[in-house]
């Protein structure tokens, strides 16, 4: 014990560099993480594939039974972007399980004993996350638009990037998918466990809309544009220039219409993702705090 | 260098660790024994600054764990075996945390053929065996080359022969100066290991000392006396407090009095000694007497066993 006393006093303590661990040590770990896992990379392909596999299967459809009683308000945009709703799903469970695959398997507690400022890691990992989502999502937005588009051809109307509201419809469409999986994070962050925050997640964008459609309508008309899923719609909506003129309608009847899209109820687009991106980042603040004051 | 003071933590109304202090030096094997619940992970756990005491402080170097400026080079730690993603391999997980503290790839490397990782490496942790596991955690633990480690039964699940590759491992830690904190519910394992040991029970410090005086002075510690004189030393040594046992072969084992007084007290009185011999308790008989109250989970048969690690 005597001599090991001695070494322990002759050690020269190991040279540590300069300054301190820092963002951008913790987005190369984090970085590290999202690709080193296999199933987290399936989940992205999986975004990409039924999102825009749901978008072409729509469309096809459409066309195969050009012209039908739906085309009087038919609109190219909207149909050819309707799998953002099942790539929102996806991707807020790959939200969710960015944060609650590492509380499960004990890796945080790891990853908090290299880099203990919580919220420091949390910055990372939102950041990376982000970034890869947005990606898939915006890959996601454009395939589906210009695939979904080739499919409809003449005589179905087709739109381009150049058509009123398409950049906005298909731009605002990534956006939307990409801030649906930091709500999955937000929650995930907020309630640790998979199966709980799961649930959390596809409650608040598939159940309480059904729980809100059965209220009175006074309540739903000021309560619904809240909905992600309403402010999703909206994204992907462009409202088509107001139509007039002959148009073969349900019964075979010719008639004179002018067609208004847009609810009265609804938030406009940017101002919906406003408050869809304050869901997300209140969700993230909160989980901050209490990501600080719990034990790991 | 670890020093907790007054450290207190409750999980909701349960009293886990209760104003405990204690000091981990550097240069030597610091053993960290209590009974199964007596707040040894939780303990460690705040040292590493994943839980938040109620009260108390914990430094590393003189500092709280969040303030250190590269913690995986300052410290080490094994927690718990398999605190891995099943689905990330060896190498990605150890990767992953080398980014954060700027530690070289190659350093990875390094630290996958010191525990014997390199053939599986690129394979999914998830297939690991317990003890693959926990040589994963060691290879993390090591990854900083950091100047204090605490360890939480490391030799869980390893085979004989890695149970003697940990223990050289920490001792060979101990020796380069580096502070080595270990827990572990293996007594003979620690006797071998550890020079020091900080014993608790139900969350309170119950003793820190070295183990060679924990062993002394335990009630378990005896001498053998041999002398012509049987009867008359007998009872001069009962007379001064000693009990005294009269073994089959007509030694004398003497407990409740060290060997140098017994030498003494055999001097004044003109008593012929043969042997005296005096034997230390083993580590498990001394630690089994301190903790003798503190035990929180006993089987049913009034024979308390420490069989597994606490809890988490």
């Amino acid at each position: 014990m005597t001599t090991a006393t001695i070494e322990s006093q002759a050690r020269a303590t190991a040279a540590l560099p300069a300054g301190h661990y820092s963002i951008p040590d913790l987005l190369k770990s984090e970085w590290i993480k999202l690709r080193s896992v296999r199933s987290t990379i399936w989940s992205f392909v999986i975004v990409v594939v039924l999102g825009v596999g749901i978008g072409i299967l729509a469309t096809t459809e459409s066309r195969a039974n050009w012209p039908h009683g739906g085309d009087l308000g038919f609109q190219p945009i909207r149909t050819s972007l309707i799998g953002v709703d099942a790539a929102q799903l996806v991707i807020g469970v790959l939200g969710v399980l960015v944060v609650t695959g590492e509380y499960g398997t004990g890796t945080i507690r790891a990853t908090f004993s290299a880099a203990p400022r919580r919220p420091l890691v949390l910055v990372a990992k939102t950041a990376v996350f982000t970034v890869v989502a947005l990606i898939a999502s915006e890959v996601v937005a454009f395939l589906s638009f210009f695939l979904g588009q080739a499919m409809l051809t003449a005589p179905a109307p087709h739109a381009t990037l150049s058509s009123p509201g398409a950049v906005r419809a298909v731009v605002g469409s990534g956006l939307y998918i990409c801030a649906i999986g930091l709500l999955g994070l937000g929650l995930g962050v907020l309630i640790r466990h998979t199966a709980g925050a799961i649930g959390a997640l596809v409650g608040v964008l598939l159940i309480l809309p059904l729980i809100i459609a059965a209220l009175p309508s006074s309540i739903i008309n000021a309560v619904q544009r809240y909905e992600p899923l309403q402010i999703g719609k909206v994204m992907i909506t462009v409202p088509p220039r107001i139509i007039q003129g002959r148009i073969l309608g349900p019964h075979g009847v010719v008639k004179h219409v002018v067609i208004h899209a847009g609810g009265t109820f609804t938030f406009s687009p940017w101002v919906g993702f406003g408050v869809l991106c304050g869901y997300a980042v209140g969700l993230l603040l909160v989980g901050t705090v209490l990501l600080v004051r719990r034990d790991a | 260098m670890i020093e907790a003071r007054g450290l207190t933590k409750y999980y909701g109304k349960k009293l886990a660790v209760d104003q405990l202090s204690f000091t981990v030096r550097p240069g030597v094997v610091t053993g960290f024994l209590g009974p199964n619940g007596s707040g040894k992970s939780t303990t460690m756990r705040m040292v590493m600054g994943l839980d938040n005491p109620q009260a108390g402080t914990v430094t590393v170097n003189g500092r709280p764990f969040h303030e250190l400026s590269w913690p995986l080079r300052q410290v080490g730690a094994l927690l718990e075996a398999k605190a891995i993603h099943p689905g990330r391999s060896a190498r990605n997980h150890l990767l992953m945390l080398a980014a954060t503290n700027r530690i070289a790839a190659a350093r990875v490397e390094e630290m996958l053929d010191r525990v014997g990782l390199t053939d599986v490496g690129n394979q999914r942790a998830g297939k690991f065996s317990l003890g693959m596991g926990q040589r994963l955690g060691i290879a993390a633990a090591l990854l900083g080359d950091p100047g204090v480690l605490l360890f939480d039964e490391p030799v869980n699940g390893l085979d004989p022969d890695g149970i003697r590759w940990v223990r050289n491992l920490l001792r060979g830690l101990a020796k380069e100066g580096r502070t080595v904190f270990v827990s572990s519910h293996l007594m003979s394992e620690m006797a071998l290991t550890a020079d020091e040991v900080v014993v608790i029970g139900r969350g309170r410090l119950i003793a820190q000392m070295p183990v060679s005086e924990l062993t002394a002075s335990s009630a378990g510690a005896s001498v053998t006396l041999r002398s012509p004189a049987g009867a008359g030393l007998r009872a001069a040594l009962e007379g001064a407090g000693a009990s005294v046992l009269e073994e089959p072969d007509g030694a004398l084992s003497v407990r409740g009095m060290p060997a140098s007084a017994i030498g003494d007290l055999a001097a004044r009185c003109g008593f012929t000694l043969h042997e005296l011999s005096p034997h230390a308790a083993t580590l498990e008989e001394a630690f089994m007497e301190l903790t003798e109250d503190s035990i929180d989970y006993r089987g049913t048969n009034a024979f308390a066993t420490t069989s597994q690690g606490g809890p988490r």
